[in-house]
This record gives structure tokens, sequence and C-alpha cells, in this order.
């Protein structure tokens, strides 16, 4: 019988060890699962993980995806190291999207400094908006708000799929669900010339920096991680769980529905009905593959924009289907979250297990 | 009494990762003997029990059982061999009835037929009156605990283990408790009788051994021992105990008045029109029974489920619909009695656990920004000055031991200078040199003009503290008396006096 012991105090270094063996193991998983589909494994590896880290195209298109993956997994860190589960960040993203993208195009061709700061402003309280339906029926009656974000992401994505069917659809668009494509002072200033590489990741560095500071100087960074561990403790500290829970899901709505905004007046440019492609999912992974630490979360953004981009490129070179983006991600958050036990636990059995059993 | 020992226990040694709980333990109990193990928390009681009882194993040494080689590899192989155990926390389902309890708790083949006619019988033949009928959860705690005890009879047992019984019970609830001991004892049942409380041990044993730190250290006959020099044979040391000295009292600091709080836990006891004083200087007493409100009293008080404004005061001020942070600001601390996962958060660290409750009164926060410096700072402070054993304030809390733990939480709280300190437990689960220390600090804090609440189980503790004393019973306050002015046999009645007449009617409705 395989039994699992706590470990009495887990060594700091070895949480931060963790994430990068997570890496590790998920490679050497894809290494053996390519040479089960019978492609060069490691040809394979070298092209989702190394080719896109040598030119700058590539390199900005991985700005492109870590942006909306870093701002989303830096605002669920801080819910998620309270205990409040909002994995719905799709919908928000997606109702931030709305939110910002029906500013720009209600200012259609009004020219101004303020309409792409108004839209993003839109967009957060959009984001807001849509978190703020879990944190009232979770603080007013109990509700799970796993459930309910989950099944709002859902609610927002066809909700973007009518309103561009219908009132937001571009009326010169030959009836494509779509919408108008954003006039210039409704999209994101470009970073890097010729690139897709917007301002956006500014903001996201600057989130990142904030939440650094908030985490380990701030009162409510201390909070969320005393509700976390122990709620009965926060209560004798003084602490209104409530509170927490609102607060945490308007940070992560917020963020959340910047990065849609972000998204559709950024790389995409309009409103479409596939603009949310999962980032909101993809950065759950994020936050916990980043150990719920902000720089921590910009790493591991990259890591997965990193998948993003070496999966197309696999599609591309390889002729390999594109689920593999998809199994890799999965990959890492299984890997992330074995190894995570093993290094909370002692394994006690007869024989020793191989750190690859656990994913 | 035989010749053959009932148990023999010859060098019996466990040892845990790092720790050597049981070090070459030998002893024996012969038939119809009450044998004590004295013991400090530690000091490995529970663990050589466990053994005996067939839960844990021995690394080394051997146990024989009416002159038979015994070594059981589960509880029911022991239960077989007609040894009972009653722990110190119950295994009852709240669900269930009696018998439904007794029931599960027995080897299969000792289940008979009609076993409520059998639990009847027993429970008349001790002295332990119990309805089978009845669910655990409408049971006081006194009466689940006969659940268990009878629950053993039912087997014959040869030996009964009884793990600190006495600590859940009114001193009238301990006498009818010891009368069943005595009488099985009569009948030739051994008792192995664990516990820290010296006097019992001196009323109701035959014989007494002693361990300290996992070694046997002493066995005598507790009759013709005193209190105090059993006391020092399980410490090891000469105690300076604290002494209850004639203060003189300032106004009043923390006012109750006509307090009621409905419980937030289903099981719990819902707090009815509790209204009393604390003065300056002094040390106000609450003793009762486990389970009749005091810890819903502390999180009331403390501020962890606000009431109404005027309900609480602190030094005139209405604080009754404030948080613990305003209270604190206040002036008043607590100290709960869940050391980890309330009064600290177990994966933190010392210094982050500063932070919990002393952020408000020692500059830690200011303008919602966190000093850590100074919390670091603060943290080193307490350990110093409460002789907190740690090999620093980086290490988390839960790597503290239960005695270091609580000296810590009640020098963190302490040192802040609180006007009203409010403390559950102040040395439950603490060894008796730490108490002493803790006892001490709170008679420096109440000499400097704070009022300080101390809630407890244990009588002699409060006795030996404080300056006045009141009892609660199911959520309510007795009168404040001053210490010493009541009999041990007037605050038995007090804490179960309640029960007695209130309750019955209650506990009819409940069994019906």
């Amino acid at each position: 019988m395989i039994r699992l012991e706590p470990r009495k105090e887990v060594s700091k270094h070895l949480l931060y060890l963790t994430p990068v063996m997570a890496v590790a193991v998920t490679i050497a998983l894809g290494l053996v699962m390519f040479a089960a589909l019978g492609k060069d494994p490691f040809r394979a590896i070298a092209i989702i993980f190394y080719e896109p880290l040598t030119d700058l195209f590539t390199i900005s298109e991985m700005i492109v995806k870590a942006t909306p993956l870093i701002l989303i997994g830096i605002g669920l860190s801080f819910g998620f190291r309270a205990g409040v589960w909002n994995i719905g960040a799709e919908g928000q993203f997606t109702f931030g999207a709305l939110s910002g993208g029906a500013v720009a195009l209600a200012l259609y061709q009004v020219e101004g400094f303020w309409v792409l700061p108004l839209m993003c402003l839109a967009g957060i309280l959009g984001g807001m908006a849509w978190a703020a339906i879990p944190a009232f029926l979770r603080t007013r009656f109990n509700a799970n708000e796993i459930l309910v974000t989950l099944m709002l992401t859902y609610v927002a994505v066809l909700l973007l799929s009518v309103l561009v069917h219908g009132p937001l659809k571009d009326p010169e668009g030959l009836n494509f669900p779509e919408s108008r494509l954003f006039h210039e002072a409704a999209t994101m200033p470009i970073l890097i010339a010729e690139t897709r590489a917007h301002v956006g990741f500014i903001v996201a560095l600057v989130a990142v920096a904030v939440a650094w500071v908030v985490l380990s100087r701030h009162i409510f960074g201390y909070q969320v991680k005393v509700m976390g561990q122990s709620p009965k403790a926060a209560a004798y500290g003084g602490f209104v769980e409530k509170r927490v829970v609102w607060i945490s899901l308007m940070i992560s709505g917020g963020l959340a529905g910047l990065a849609g905004t972000f998204e559709a007046a950024g790389p995409v440019g309009q409103l479409v009905p596939a603009l949310p492609v999962g980032y909101g999912f993809t950065a759950i992974i994020v936050a916990f593959l980043g150990r719920l630490n902000p720089i921590g979360i910009l790493l591991a953004g990259f890591v997965m924009a990193l998948t993003y981009i070496g999966g197309e490129g696999a599609q591309i070179s390889m002729n390999l289907p594109s689920a593999v983006t998809g199994v890799f991600q999965g990959m890492f958050l299984f890997t992330l979250l074995g190894i995570d036990v093993l290094a909370r636990y002692r394994v006690r059995m007869a024989r020793r297990l191989p750190a690859e059993k656990g994913s | 009494m035989s010749e053959v020992p009932l148990l023999q226990l010859d060098g019996i040694t466990k040892r845990f990762p790092g720790v050597v709980a049981n070090d070459d333990v030998s002893f024996s109990i012969m038939p119809g003997e009450v044998h004590a193990l004295l013991g400090e928390n530690g000091a490995g009681k529970s663990t050589l029990v466990k053994m005996i009882y067939g839960v844990l194993h021995p690394d080394e040494g051997s146990m024989h059982f009416g002159g038979a080689p015994y070594a059981p590899a589960k509880p029911s192989e022991a239960r077989a061999h007609g040894v009972g155990m009653v722990f110190q926390h119950f295994s009852l389902f709240e669900a269930l009835s009696v018998a439904d309890n007794v029931a599960l708790g027995m080897n299969k083949d000792a289940v008979g037929a009609n076993l409520d006619q059998q639990i009847i019988e027993v429970s008349e033949a001790y002295g332990l009156v119990l309805d089978p009928t009845r669910y655990i959860g409408s049971l006081s705690v006194g009466e689940r605990q006969r659940v268990e005890i009878i629950r053993c009879l039912l087997q014959n047992p040869r030996l009964l283990i009884m793990d600190e019984p006495t600590s859940v019970l009114t001193p009238q609830e301990v006498d009818i408790l010891f009368e069943t001991l005595r009488q099985l004892s009569a009948e030739g049942c051994s008792i192995l009788y664990i516990s820290h409380k010296l006097e019992e041990i001196r009323t109701l044993c035959d014989k007494a051994t002693v361990l300290r730190g996992g070694k046997v250290v002493g066995s005598c006959d507790p009759r013709q021992e005193t209190a105090k020099s059993l006391a020092e044979m399980m410490i090891g040391t000469t105690l300076t105990m604290a002494e209850r000295k004639q203060a003189t009292l300032g106004d009043e600091r923390l006012v109750v008045r006509g307090l009621s709080a409905p419980s937030a836990d289903p099981f719990g006891v819902d707090i009815d029109d509790v209204s009393f004083s604390v003065r300056a200087g002094e040390i106000l007493g609450i003793a009762g029974v486990a389970g009749n409100g005091q810890v819903e009293l502390m999180e009331t008080l403390s501020g962890e489920h606000p009431t109404s404004p005027e309900t609480v005061m602190i030094d005139g001020a209405a604080v009754g619909h404030m948080g613990p942070t305003g209270r604190r600001r206040l002036g008043m601390c607590a100290v709960p009695e869940e050391r980890l996962g309330h009064g600290a958060v177990p994966d933190m660290s010392l210094w982050e656990n500063v932070i919990l409750s002393a952020r408000t009164r020692k500059g830690i926060e200011q303008g919602g920004f966190l000093d850590l410096a100074k919390a670091q700072a603060y943290a080193t402070d307490v350990v110093a000055q409460f002789n907190v054993k740690t090999a620093g304030i980086e290490h988390a809390a839960k790597s503290l031991s239960g005695g270091n733990l609580q000296k810590f939480i009640v020098g963190r709280e302490i040192m802040q200078a609180p006007t009203v300190l409010i403390i559950l437990q102040p040395t439950w689960g603490v060894d008796a040199a730490a108490a002493a220390d803790i006892h001490r600090a709170l008679q420096r804090l109440a000499d400097e003009g704070s009022a300080i609440l101390v809630i407890s189980q244990d009588l002699d503790e409060l006795m030996a503290i404080s300056n006045n004393f009141a009892v609660i019973a199911e959520g309510r306050l007795s009168d404040v008396s001053p210490t010493g002015s009541l009999s041990i046999e007037e605050i038995g009645l007090l804490m179960g006096g309640v029960h007695g007449s209130a309750e019955a009617p209650a506990r009819a409705e409940a069994s019906a």
C-alpha cells in the first residue's frame, strides 16, 4: 500500500523548484508521446520549446499571448490564495472585451487620446460586474463560486455571439458575425514595430509589480494568505471573509476584463465570436505553475505562451495535430500537481516511487 | 491479589522520527489493581497505552497478559483478550442511538441479540444511568463518556484503560465515575488510569507509575505521597507556583451587560444573557465543563461574532458591534483555545503570525502597509521574553511544540500591554513549568492594572490565580463571587446544576 505522510515543514526552495521540475518532466513525457506518434521526438520538442525563442517575430507573438495570461493569472492568484476559486476568468475576459469593445463601437471614428483609456475602464468594470454575480451569490447565499463562475463563462461567450450577430454587427460587413474594425484611437499602440506586441504588456508588468508589493507588504496580501490557510485564524485576526471574497473576485474580474479589452483592441482589432480562445482557463495553469507568486506568474505566462507558439510551429512544420498545445498545457498542470504532492508529502511504501509516477 | 500480574510490560521502547516516545518502559498491573500512569503532556503515556490497546506496536520489548505473551496487532485483538479502553476524545456518532454506537465499537461476535437489554442491565449494575434508545447528540459530555464505558463493560474486560477521563466531568460526575471504577476493581477488573491530576490519583489509585520524557522515573503508592511530591516526581524539579495575592481592584474596565449570542455552530451552545464586569487589576475566572459555551463566549467577547454595541464595553466605550481589530485598538486582546488554526496560522512563520493580532497595537500596519522589520523585531522579543524554544522566528508555527506555541501566543498578546485580556484555557496541554510561567505573566499583567478574564476547565488553575470566580453552564453565567468563598461541592453543583434543573424537560423532549 502507498501512503502519503505530510512533511513537517516544506522547504521553500523545494516549492520554487517544483515548477521547474514540472516543466522538465512535461518535456520528458512529450518526448515519449512524440515517439509513440512516430515523429522525431527531439525535433518536435526543439520546435515547440526552442525555436520560438530564436526569432524576434515569434518572441513578439509570445508577448502577445503572455500578456492576457499574466494579467489574468495575477488577478486569479489573489483569490486562489484566499480559497476563492474563480475558474470563470474566461467569462470575465469575454464580458470585459464586450464592454470595452462596445465603448469603442459607440465612439466609432471619435478621435481623442481618452478613447482607449475609457475602453479599458469599461473593460475593467465589465469584468468586475461579471465577477460580482458569483461574489454576491457566494456572500449572500453561500453559492459555490466554482460552479457559478464556470457556468457564467458560457453565458458570456453566448452573449458575445448574440451581440455580434445582432446589434454590434458591422453594418458594412456583408452580414458576417463581426463588429466593425476598431478605429485608430480605439486600438492598442504597438510596442515593437512590425509586430502585434502592444503596450498591454507594459500594463501586465505593472500588474506584476503591484501584486508583488501587495502580497509581500500590504495587509490585503497578508489577509488572503491567512484566509486561505486557516479561516478561523483569519476571523481571530479580524479579517472579514465576505470582504476578502468580494475584493479578490473584483481583482480577478477586473484584470480579466482588462485583458479582454486589450485582446479586442489589440491583436484582434474587433469583436468576433471567436475572441475567447481559452486564456481565462490557461491562466489557471499559469497561476499555479507560477506558485501564485507574481514573478512566478510572469515566467509561467511565458512558458505557456511558448506552448501556444511552439504548438503552432509544430503543426506547420511537422504536421502535428493542433491538440498538441492543449496536451502540453494539460500535462504541465498534471505534473505540477503530482510533483507538488511529492514535495508536500513523503511517500511511504516498500519501494521508492519515481517522480514521473506523480503525473 | 494473585501472584501472576494481569499485564506485564518489559523494556517497551517506541521510537518516532526524531523522538523516543517510550524508552525501556517496564511495569506490571495486578488483577483488580487500580494503576495510575502519571506524567505530563508529552511524557509518553498515550503512546504506551496505545501499544497496550494494539493501536501502535512497540519497536522493542515484550508484553505478557495473564502470564501469556501478548502482542495485539489491532484493537479488536486487544478487545478479544479483554482489554477495553475509553479514549479522551470520544468516537461516537451524534446521529445514532446509544445502542447503535455501542454495537459499532464492539467486536462482531460480542454483540448479542438483545443489546438494549444488556445495556440497561450493565448500566444499572454500575450505577451509570443510560437509555439505549437515546441519540448521542442529545447527551451531555458526561453521559457520552458513560456510553464509552458501557461499551467496554459489555465485553467483560479484565483490564480497562481510561485516558484522562475526568477532564470533561463535573466534580459530582467524577464521584460517580470513581464509584464505578472502585466497584469494577472489587470485582477483579484491573484499571489503568491515565491522568496528570494528582489529587484524583491519590483518592483512586493503588499504585502509580510515573513517566517523564518516555522513561519510568518512579513508582509509588500514591496514597503515601503528597500532591507536591508526586508533582515533583512528574516534573523532575521543584516548582514555584503562582500565588494569588490580595489585589487592590480599580475601575471596571470590561463590562458585559445582557450579552446573548446564538452559536454559529449547529451543535454549539448559545450565549444566554451573560452579564459581568472585570476591574483593573482583577483576574476573573470562569469555570465550566467543556462545551458549555466557553468558546462561544470568548469569540463573542473578542469580536469574532459582533453583537449590539452596548453589550460589551471597554473602559466605558461601547464595542459590541466592533470586530477584533477595533477592540484591539481599544486595548482588548484575546487568546483562543485552539492554538493551531485559530490563534496561529500553522504554515506561517512566527513573525508572520505576529502580524495576525499585533499589527494594530504594535504599529506593524500603517496605512495598510506592513512594516516587516517591526514584526520580526516584535516576534524576536516575544520569543526572548517568554522563553519560547524555537530554532528561529523564520520557522512555521506548527513546528513548535504545543507548550511553546502557547507561550508564544500568550506572550504575543500580553506584550501588547492589553487593558483587557481574555484568555481561554491558558495552560491546556502545557507542561507544569510553562504553566507556572504563564500564570505568573498573567498576574504581572493584572498587577499593572489590566483586567483579565480567564476561562478554563481546570478548577485548580482558577483557584490558584483568580480573584473572583463564576461558572458557565449551558451558555448561562452564574453570579460572580470571590474565589475561595465557594466550596468545590458548590462549584460542582453550579457546573452541573443548571443541567439538572433547567435541562431535564428539554432532555425528555429530545429523547422522545
